[in-house]
């Protein structure tokens, strides 16, 4: 007992350091460039010109960029809701009751945006959504809605069913033994214990939605881009670096909210 | 069954238990964590259900909180049946072992959780919290959070809570499983206390027979699904039923013998004397601490030699092998043995006292 062996480290593997830096360099250094560039007073991509907001002030009175951005905001909230309201519906009915036959399928029946390529959902969604189109009459925004609803519901999911299966029910015995009526327990006890987790999915899912190309450029009408959407079509005519400057603000709002999901999962710890 | 229900419920207070079955699983796989128990558990005692884990104490005590539904037989709680009651329409509080207090409200709200439930008003509310906390000498304590405070504070919050809405019956569940043995004994002395001056039916759950036998006014011994014996504390120690009750209240001494008009005669010829036994093999039970020194003319002395002594502070047990084969422990006093220089693979004689042989019923 003397003398302790040194335990197994895997940064002693020759070529560790090299390998992290790479991997590191590749993630973040386009990342890096787009948000230094958006700050560059030159009219180039490629060319450094100094500092400069120009870019973000021509974004900012862009009204179409407005239009894109008031687009994304009204899409990601609204199906934020909606899936995160779902998915705590889902996840109580798949934890907060005995398990029964077919518990499995029913998970994977749930998650099946995750599984099912997203360009097949987008065509699938694009002949119903035509067919509706005819059928009813209505073109706005309530397509786009619908459909991310539905795609951010296992995102939502996930956290919520987490958190559940991790609290113990026992809470909730005790608040039925101290008179509470089912609707109390769940009022007072299950829902907001349950709350970091439901404000997690609905970040997740928030960001999901805010991030989404393929399904919304398949289904979207005339005057309903959202920001990626609208980003695409501009780097089909000629990109400017008011693109850069829109990235660098999506960007910005996606690492502030999944900063905001670490905080409220590890507080469950 | 029914008329005798209905006939029995009218003068009752206090829980009445009537052949209650709770069977786990369906069909052949099903396990019976209760088989017919019945008992009767009086308005303001302090009642213990004493057994061995698996033996269907939780399960009794779940079904009279309405965690779970008998498969048949009834509870009455003053006569009225409330088996079929969910648990939150129940006058009946539970302390769980777990503690189970809410993480996310103060040590008031979890409190006051109960009556807040019921629709009591705020200052209603209040005003019972603040006695509760004073009732457990918590006062400062009030807006903690749960997490800030010991284990033994959290428990005396989950009995507060537990009593806040005065039930007519608190359950408590192994409440003091997790607590160390000195902070225990403190709270067996508090819960004690507490029963005595709200004067509310406990049922008290507990594998240990030693915090049943102090805390008890009486005790439900349970065993396999069944109630074996019912008694006070010093019924269930001193007359036993049965070998498993004998065995599991206390350390016991089995000898088995031939019964007789004069008494109970061993192998070695030594006769234990002891009325009312049945001609024919009988097996008695003796307590170890009934076991004494004497000579071997003395009536019921048996003749054994030392095999090993341990020394237990006051008492040292001697652990005897009786001629005639068998072996016996004796807990004498240090102060006994130690004066005679008692050691391994002395001769001796030992005879119980008087009385204290007790016939078993199998």
């Amino acid at each position: 007992m003397a003398e302790q062996r040194r335990h197994f480290s895997a940064a002693d593997i020759p070529g560790f350091g090299l390998t992290a830096m790479a991997v590191f360099v590749a993630l973040y250094l386009p990342i890096v460039t787009l948000v230094v560039y958006s700050f560059n007073a030159s009219a180039s991509v490629a060319e450094w010109g100094g500092l400069s907001l120009d870019w973000y002030r021509k974004a900012a009175g862009n009204a179409e960029v407005l239009n894109a951005t008031a687009n994304s905001l009204i899409i990601a909230s609204l199906a934020a809701l909606f899936s995160t309201t779902l998915a705590t519906l889902a996840a109580l009915g798949t934890t907060r009751r005995a398990p029964f036959r077919g518990m499995t399928a029913v998970y994977a029946a749930i998650n099946q945006p995750l599984m099912v390529p997203e360009i097949v959902t987008a065509v699938a969604l694009l002949v119903v959504t035509a067919a509706l189109k005819q059928a009813t009459g209505y073109t706005g925004l309530g397509y786009l809605v619908m459909a991310h609803t539905a795609f951010c519901i296992p995102f939502a999911y996930l956290p919520i069913r987490a958190r559940l299966e991790g609290m113990d029910l026992s809470f909730e015995t005790a608040a039925a033994d101290l008179y509470a009526s089912d609707w109390q327990v769940f009022r007072h006890v299950t829902l907001p214990l349950l709350l970091p987790g439901i404000l997690a999915g609905a970040m997740l899912a928030f960001v999901t939605s805010l991030d989404d190309v393929v399904i919304t450029e398949f289904i979207k009408s005339p005057g309903q881009d959202t920001l990626p959407t609208y980003m695409l079509g501009q780097l089909r005519r000629a990109m400017t670096p008011d693109v850069n400057a829109i990235s660098s603000m999506l960007m910005g709002v996606t690492i502030l909210m999944l900063f905001a999901f670490f905080l409220l999962t590890r507080k469950k710890a | 069954m029914s008329t005798l229900t209905s006939e029995r419920a009218a003068d009752t207070h206090g829980i009445a238990v009537q052949q209650v079955v709770k069977a786990f699983g369906a069909g052949s796989a099903a396990i019976r964590a209760l088989d017919g128990v019945s008992v009767d558990i009086r308005q303001g005692e302090f009642f213990t259900l004493l057994g061995p884990s698996g033996c269907g104490k939780t399960t009794l005590l779940r079904l009279i909180a309405g965690f779970e539904m008998p498969t048949s037989g009834a509870i009455l709680l003053d006569g009225a049946d409330i088996s079929a009651l969910p648990p939150n329409r129940r006058p009946v509080n539970t302390v769980f072992q777990s503690y189970a207090l809410f993480p996310h409200l103060s040590v008031a709200e979890n409190i006051g959780f109960g009556l807040k439930m019921m629709g009591r008003s705020r200052t209603e509310v209040a005003d019972r919290v603040a006695r509760m906390l004073a009732l457990i000498q918590l006062e400062p304590m009030a807006s903690r959070r749960i997490t800030q405070l010991s284990g033994g504070q959290q428990q005396r919050v989950a009995l507060a809570r537990a009593l806040a809405p005065q039930p007519k019956v608190l359950l408590l569940d192994e409440p003091l499983s997790a607590l160390d043995a000195k902070l225990r004994k403190e709270m067996q002395a508090e819960l004690k206390r507490l029963q005595q001056e709200t004067g509310i039916t406990f049922v008290f759950v507990t594998h240990d027979q030693e915090e049943a036998l102090t805390m008890s006014d009486r005790i439900a011994v349970m065993s396999a699904g069944h109630i074996q014996q019912v008694g006070t504390p010093r019924e269930v120690y001193t007359r036993p039923v049965n070998r498993f009750v004998a065995s599991f209240v206390g350390e016991t001494n089995f000898i088995s013998g031939e019964g007789g008009a004069d008494g109970v005669r061993l192998g070695n010829g030594a006769v234990l004397p002891v009325s009312g036994a049945p001609n024919g093999p009988v097996t008695v039970a003796i307590r170890p601490e009934h076991l004494m020194l004497c000579a071997s003319a003395d009536q019921g002395a048996m003749a054994a030699v030392v095999e090993r002594t341990v020394y237990s502070g006051t008492d040292t047990h001697c652990h005897l092998k009786l001629a005639g084969g068998g072996t016996l422990t004796a807990r004498l006093p240090t102060l006994v043995s130690g004066e005679i220089g008692l050691s391994v693979g002395d001769k001796v004689h030992v005879r119980p006292t008087p009385g204290a042989v007790q016939l078993l019923a199998d």
